[in-house]
């Protein structure tokens, strides 16, 4: 009975999908064929095949040269000049004011004597979240490949468990965080004061959100990067592992002394990714926190933004610190390239 | 091997050792070491710390909001039970009301009188009502998967403006990174021309502007081309992403140039060449670039937002979501509907591709 209603249902489905194709096949067909009749026809002849390379890179160039090579070349015509004005007529060079502002402090250890005190502080928390973020997603990431690269049962769903939040927008990842959070209601405190302890306002401690503006974002990308280092470790033969324990030598050993070794490169790798990431965290903490409290977990794209986009629009400042940031990224990057490179020449 | 190891056991006679021997034990039916224990509960230790915030989420979405501001909250959505008795105006809710001489009474709640609740009885609603101690009086609560917090998201936010901008968007930016992305591949790949190692030089420089550091004068430069405030402003910047046409670029090298000669030489045009044969043979490398740039447009925050600036007839559901928990009181209730139903393509899509995305990744290092 069940089985003849099921199979009805699956039929009436297969019904439903054949009709939908055969609508859809025709102005699909139409296309295909109308895109190749008119380039073939009409564009291609008057281009000349032997131009057709050019052709084919021309819109990925317009694009490249519009929204990229053109906002870097004005990046640094902002940086250096001055003006509330987006027109270039009406900008006025002001040579290095822009960068000597960012850094004119009485005492450039404490951010309170500086003219960009925000600016400071954004460097002082961007180091802080990247030299406490960088470290524990990567050992996290290690511990998970490691643990998922043993011979264990429902490998796929421990898998998956971990990886799924890499696909959670940033947006839908710091609302829920932001509702574990909450004072009333929230998961955190109910399982603090289960424990005996007072319920804490975490949004009115800037250590406290720190904490878990780092722990968000391990929470969301640490399954991105397992990944990375499972595929890293199923790459090493297993014949290592094999002679080491012939050789005598225990789990331990076998980790320090053939695992590290041979997952350097995609440790590097690793490293390298998750510095670029930190560096233009952005949207995570934004949502979550929104930079506070106070300044509190404000980072430098989050400056940038501020500065740029928000009343009284100083592009000038914002584009000065994009310059810088661009620096590091630039660095990072190129070293990341060069890295591939040597990856892929070793494979 | 691994068949008749789970054989034997399956003629365990108690099922739950069974189940449990069937989790614990390592491939090729080996006994636990304790390694295996501590992996085993890190793995499990793991999954609720990435499931459970999900899920309470997803049950706190169908809470109303006096059970999800109540503390301690509970897990499961529960609903204050009510009754209707003549003669009042509105529903009242129902209690289970500690007597005096020690019986438990359901009883409608009139009133809040201090530490008191003005009980009113449900049998005989004529009497007058009685004052209980609060500690006296539970309230009757039933659990329910109640779909108010979502119909009335969608009332009150414009949630079907936002899901039309993220699907118009999506779709419309996916097309367009798999058409122009593909082809530049098949150019950089199959065609020797002057300045091709220049083009592969500048898209390989693209890698290190990302958007955060070009905000500023990119906002800038889509306002002068007439993009900004445009949905166009949001597809079309991203759809030529260096990671695509590496990805493509890598597929289209395994291609055998023969098959492009032959055509060539049966007086195929270039187009008709890459229209018709180089694009279905790496339909592979460009499902697995659909999949991502799905993902990419789906989930984007910082691009949407400089470029629509904040208007809601244009926002997309992650700025819309983000708006609304801007605000100085957060409607919870309504923002988590709104959240579970903006995470439902992303689910459907995991289900089904997870395959692809995981080995995507791992092959390729692109970024998830």
């Amino acid at each position: 009975m069940d089985m003849s209603k099921h199979s009805q249902a699956s039929f009436s489905l297969r019904m439903l999908w054949q009709q939908f194709t055969r609508i859809l096949s025709l102005p699909i067909m139409a296309i295909v064929y109308g895109v190749d009749w008119i380039i073939s026809r009409l564009i291609e002849p008057v281009i000349g095949s032997r131009r057709m390379p050019y052709f084919f890179v021309l819109p990925n160039m317009l694009i490249f040269v519009l929204f990229i090579l053109t906002p870097v070349l004005l990046n640094f015509v902002f940086a250096f000049t001055g003006g509330s004005s987006t027109a270039l007529s009406n900008r006025f060079g002001v040579g290095l004011a822009n960068f000597e502002r960012l850094f004119d402090c009485g005492d450039i250890t404490n951010y309170l004597t500086c003219r960009e005190d925000v600016f400071i502080r954004a460097i002082g928390n961007t180091t802080l979240y990247i030299a406490i973020e960088v470290p524990a997603m990567i050992i996290v990431a290690m511990i998970i490949a490691l643990a998922l690269n043993q011979e264990i049962r429902l490998r796929g769903f421990f898998r998956s468990a971990f990886f799924f939040p890499v696909l959670l927008s940033p947006v839908v990842v710091a609302l829920i965080w932001k509702w574990m959070l909450q004072e009333r209601g929230g998961l955190i405190n109910t399982i603090i004061s289960m424990f005996g302890g007072e319920p804490i306002n975490f949004y009115v401690n800037g250590e406290w959100m720190m904490f878990w503006a780092i722990f968000v974002s391990v929470w969301a990308q640490v399954g991105f990067y397992a990944l990375i280092l499972l595929a890293g470790l199923q790459g090493i033969p297993p014949s290592l592992f094999e002679a080491a324990r012939i050789d005598g030598a225990n789990s331990m050993q076998q980790f320090w002394r053939v695992t590290l070794p041979l997952l350097r490169p995609t440790l590097l790798v690793v490293l390298v990714l998750t510095l670029i990431r930190g560096v233009q965290m952005f949207d995570h903490i934004y949502v979550l926190t929104g930079g506070g409290p106070g300044t509190s977990t404000t980072l430098m794209v989050q400056y940038i933004y501020r500065t740029g986009f928000e009343p009284p629009n100083n592009w000038g400042l914002a584009a000065a610190v994009s310059l810088l940031l661009a620096v590091v990224l630039a660095i990072l990057t190129i070293f990341q390239l060069f890295l591939n490179r040597k990856q892929t020449e070793a494979v | 091997m691994a068949r008749t190891a789970e054989r034997d056991t399956a003629s365990y006679k108690w099922w739950g050792s069974h189940i449990l021997g069937f989790l614990f034990r390592k491939q090729g039916g080996k006994r636990m070491n304790l390694t295996d224990w501590l992996t085993y509960a890190f793995l499990i230790v793991g999954t609720v710390i990435m499931f459970f915030p999900v899920l309470w989420m997803i049950m706190s979405s169908f809470k109303p909001i006096s059970t999800l501001l109540q503390t301690p909250p509970t897990f499961l959505p529960y609903y204050p039970e009510t009754i209707v008795i003549p003669g009042r105006d509105r529903p009242l809710p129902l209690l289970d009301v500690k007597l005096e001489d020690g019986s438990i009474k359901r009883m409608a709640q009139l009133s809040r009188v201090g530490r008191a609740a003005r009980v009113l009885d449900i049998e005989n609603p004529d009497a007058p009502p009685i004052n209980v101690p609060l500690e006296n009086v539970t309230p009757v609560q039933t659990v329910r998967f109640d779909l108010t917090n979502y119909t009335t998201a969608i009332e009150r936010f414009p949630f079907f403006t936002y899901l039309r901008n993220s699907v118009v968007i999506t779709i419309s930016a996916t097309i367009l990174t798999l058409l122009i992305n593909s082809m530049a591949a098949y150019a950089l790949s199959k065609f020797r021309f002057r300045g091709r190692s220049v083009i592969f030089l500048l898209i390989l420089s693209a890698l290190m502007v990302p958007l955060a550091v070009i905000m500023i004068p990119v906002f800038l430069v889509i306002g002068w081309v007439g993009l900004g405030g445009n949905l166009l402003g949001v597809i079309i910047p991203p759809a030529a992403t260096p990671t695509g046409v590496f990805l493509l670029r890598q597929y289209m090298l395994t291609i055998p140039d023969e098959l492009i000669e032959a055509a060539r030489i049966d007086g195929a045009s270039e187009w008709r060449i890459y229209w018709r044969i180089v694009l279905p043979l790496a339909a592979p490398a460009l499902a697995v670039l659909a999949i991502f740039s799905f993902m990419w447009r789906w989930n984007d925050f910082l691009w949407p937002l400089i470029v629509l600036g904040g208007k809601t007839e244009l926002s997309t559901l992650q700025i819309g979501l983000n708006s609304f928990q801007g605000e100085l009181n957060v409607q919870w209730d309504l923002i988590l509907a709104m959240t579970v139903l903006s995470i439902i393509p992303v689910v459907i899509v995991f289900a089904f591709l997870q395959k692809y995305i995981t080995s995507g990744i791992a092959s390729t290092g692109i970024k998830g």
